[in-house]
């Protein structure tokens, strides 16, 4: 396999270059002879992190599975910016049906599949957090309840932006959007509503359930080679930065996704089966407002007539997340997880 | 060779004989003996290589039927009245698609108030929607009409939808000579579709489409419809030579040669349409009968020709337009534009009501006499009616509807029912 000479930055950030990697532990995308599933040229905004999740975590299914994907997409930003007529990004089999129902469709394939006897290639369903946690929640739990061989990805950016900015029940409460503005006494998105659906997913004890951010791009590609040794329902959970909808800098999305996990509000995991395997521990922990500061969602919260109650609200969600799932390591130095360490 | 069975049992069996890849079911009431029939033989083997899919609601199934029909297997599902409108938008989707997914809508009516009777309103939902539709006069053809449906949606690739009426049809048994798998086999040719999810040839299917080229693709199902009005009777007639059995096409015609009055339906209901037309025949009247099997298409040219020489057309329809009137009726007035010939809108049978030869004779000598001139509801009960708008002009707290008119239908009646 040729490797291309990837050139190692000190950001500050924990980040490790490939070049440090063996060579069996180099990224899929360090490969310059990669599959590239998502084409160059898509209309995403700048800094979009669905496109990168996408791009990350299909080339890797494609490395995992020997080029054999299909793909089912729910109506949304990834649809829309990858399939604008006449052109599409998409380099593999793809099809996109409706808002709600990815998760049914993508059944549908795989169904097909098995009657044709083609178990060598693999199915998978994607959409946005709207398609996932909202409208299509019956189809996909559906799907998980029957366990039909389909790995579903949300990209989650915890809201409604293909139309503009509106609240779904991934978005996080006191976020400004267009539909919980930061009006009357509790500014932004209502605290105590919204859906956990990882957690839900596990409760349907589906083979694999994992989270990941567009900051660890490694352990996304990880994930999803994991998630493909299994057969039966699957469910990866990415959290993917919304310059436009976050009001945060496009060229912030690697770091505000990074600081949703440190801060704990975005926990990072993985599970089999209904149990927690392991966790991306916190390296440096983080207060929250240093996430929240960044994102014009919660400006509201700072400023003129700052509202550290709400702040403090957050951060109590936070340690509940940190507490739950054991992010911290004693000294909390280290990163744990081993498909990250650097060789000796 | 004919067997006494159940319409249901007919329907699936033929599917059987399909050999269908994938069926998904979403269980409803009249549709259920049907997916349950083929359920049983899926999981006994004998479709194999045949997936059964038990989803979660009627917009999985359609659902489900996309995911496969692009992945190249021949998709089945069957529905009904809510269910239909639960999956409309995968409907829709389906249609748009290209996909030759076949379904069958065991017609029933919609809520509210719920029921869970035969009429046509179902059907008429997704008139639109691009799909075609068949409608079976009987068991025999609506067993026969699934076979067509396959192949007349994998010639085209256009779904199909096989309607047949709600219990009337699905409930009853009658005799149904069913079809062998030499014979499927030999009329069906294995599913070999124009367009395919294939990892050795990557395509997008289901790209955003704007108004630059929105209005072609549109107007292509058109034509694609347009295409299905050559090969449905050619179809019909493929299947004629070999079966002898005059099952589908586009319009089926019944004493029409010389009639100056016409009715004009669809479904089960012809049949007994027929007994009182046959009895109108022998008391002197110039009547007779045109069936619409293929509601879409609409063929509005053999419609014209089969009503040429009458000079009124009695459309009797078991749904109608709310607020406007018969929907099959606007058809059929389309179709005869620039004649004089005149139209009664009739609307009969509504939510499961026994549409019965006397009431049919009765309806015939009354347009004989002339006296049908507006929108007729057959058998109204015009008392309870006027009770309850009555009810509702005196009583702002009037309560709801259904459940005062059953109430009144409960109690003794003051007055004489017309």
């Amino acid at each position: 396999m040729s490797k291309r000479p990837i050139h190692f930055y000190q950001v500050g950030s924990f980040a490790v270059g490939n070049r440090l990697l063996s060579d069996g532990e180099r990224t899929v995308q360090s490969d310059a002879s990669r599959t590239n599933s998502i084409d160059s040229g898509h209309r995403a905004c700048q800094g979009c992190g669905e496109a990168l999740g996408a791009r990350y975590a299909l080339d890797a299914a494609m490395r995992a599975t020997n080029n054999r994907v299909v793909a089912v997409n729910a109506t949304g930003c990834l649809e829309v910016f990858s399939t604008p007529y006449p052109e599409t990004s998409w380099r593999i089999p793809w099809l996109h049906s409706l808002f709600g129902n990815a998760p049914a469709v993508a059944t549908g394939v795989a169904a097909a599949l098995r009657v044709k006897g083609r178990s060598d290639v693999r199915v998978i369903g994607q959409a946005g957090d709207g398609g996932t946690v909202d409208i299509g929640f019956g189809a996909l739990s559906g799907m998980f309840e029957r366990n039909d061989d389909v790995l579903f990805i949300c990209y989650d950016n915890e809201g409604y932006m293909n139309t503009g900015v509106q609240r779904s029940a991934a978005t996080p409460p006191a976020a400004r959007t267009a539909t919980t503005d930061v009006v009357g006494p509790q500014p932004g998105n209502a605290f105590g509503q919204g859906k956990d659906l990882p957690r839900i997913a596990m409760a349907h004890d589906v083979a694999y359930v994992a989270t990941a951010t567009v900051a660890d791009l490694h352990d996304l590609e990880a994930k999803v080679e994991r998630a493909m040794h299994f057969r039966g329902a699957r469910y990866l959970h990415i959290l993917v930065p919304c310059p436009l909808g976050w009001g945060s800098d496009s060229s912030e999305t690697i770091h505000v996704a990074r600081l949703a996990k440190e801060t704990g509000l975005f926990p990072v995991f993985e599970a089999e089966y209904g149990v927690v395997t392991s966790v991306s521990k916190i390296r440096r922990v983080t207060p929250v407002e240093e996430y929240l500061k960044l994102q014009r969602r919660f400006a509201h919260l700072f400023g003129k007539n700052p509202r550290p109650d709400i702040v403090t609200h957050l951060q109590e969600i936070a340690n509940r997340n940190i507490e739950r799932y054991g992010l911290l390591d004693e000294g909390n130095a280290h990163p744990r997880h081993a498909r990250t360490e650097v060789e000796a | 060779m004919l067997e006494q069975i159940e319409g249901s049992r007919a329907v699936a069996e033929t599917v059987a004989l399909c050999r269908p890849e994938v069926v998904c079911a979403y269980p409803i009431s009249p549709q259920t003996h049907i997916i349950e029939a083929v359920g049983v033989m899926v999981k006994e083997g004998r479709l194999a290589p045949c997936e059964f899919i038990n989803v979660e609601s009627e917009f999985a199934a359609m659902s489900v039927a996309i995911g496969a029909s692009a992945t190249g297997a021949r998709a089945y599902t069957a529905t009904a009245s809510q269910g239909l409108l639960y999956m409309i938008e995968a409907v829709y989707n389906a249609a748009g698609l290209g996909l030759p997914i076949v379904m069958t809508l065991a017609n029933r009516a919609i809520g509210a108030p719920i029921n869970i009777w035969n009429d046509h309103s179902d059907a008429m939902a997704v008139r639109d929607s691009g799909w075609i539709q068949l409608f079976a006069e009987t068991n025999q053809e609506a067993a026969d009409l699934h076979v067509q449906a396959f192949r007349l949606a994998e010639e085209l690739s256009v779904p199909v939808m096989v309607c047949m009426d709600g219990f009337i049809l699905t409930h009853a048994v009658e005799g149904v000579d069913l079809l062998d798998q030499a014979f499927v086999d030999s009329f069906l040719p294995p599913y070999d579709l124009r367009q395919v999810l294939d990892v050795e040839q990557p395509v997008s299917i289901g790209a955003m489409v704007g108004p630059e080229a929105f209005e072609e693709v549109r107007y292509l199902a058109h034509l694609r419809q347009l295409e299905a009005l050559d090969h449905i009777p050619a179809i019909a007639e493929e299947f004629a030579a070999m079966t002898g059995r005059h099952s589908g096409g586009l319009i089926h015609t019944y004493r029409t040669e010389d009639a100056t009055t016409i009715v004009v339906a669809m479904g089960s209901v012809l049949g007994t349409i027929k007994d009182a037309v046959d009895i109108r025949r022998e008391a002197g009247e110039s009547i007779g009968v045109v069936g619409i099997t293929s509601f879409r298409p609409f063929p509005s040219t053999q419609v014209r020709e089969a009503l040429r020489h009458a000079t009124q057309v009695v459309v009797l329809e078991k749904a109608f337009s709310i607020g406007h009137g018969g929907i099959l009726a606007t058809d059929v007035a389309m179709a005869l534009r620039g004649t004089d010939c005149v139209i009664r809108e009739v609307v009969a049978g509504l939510g499961g009501r026994p549409i019965t030869r006397q009431s049919l004779e009765r309806l015939f000598y009354r347009v004989e006499q002339g006296e049908l001139d507006s929108l007729l509801f057959l058998d109204l009960d015009v008392d309870v009616v006027n009770r309850e708008v009555e009810r509702m002009r005196s009583t702002r707290h009037s309560g709801p509807s259904a459940e005062n008119v059953l109430r009144d239908l409960g109690e003794p009646r003051v007055g004489q029912v017309s």
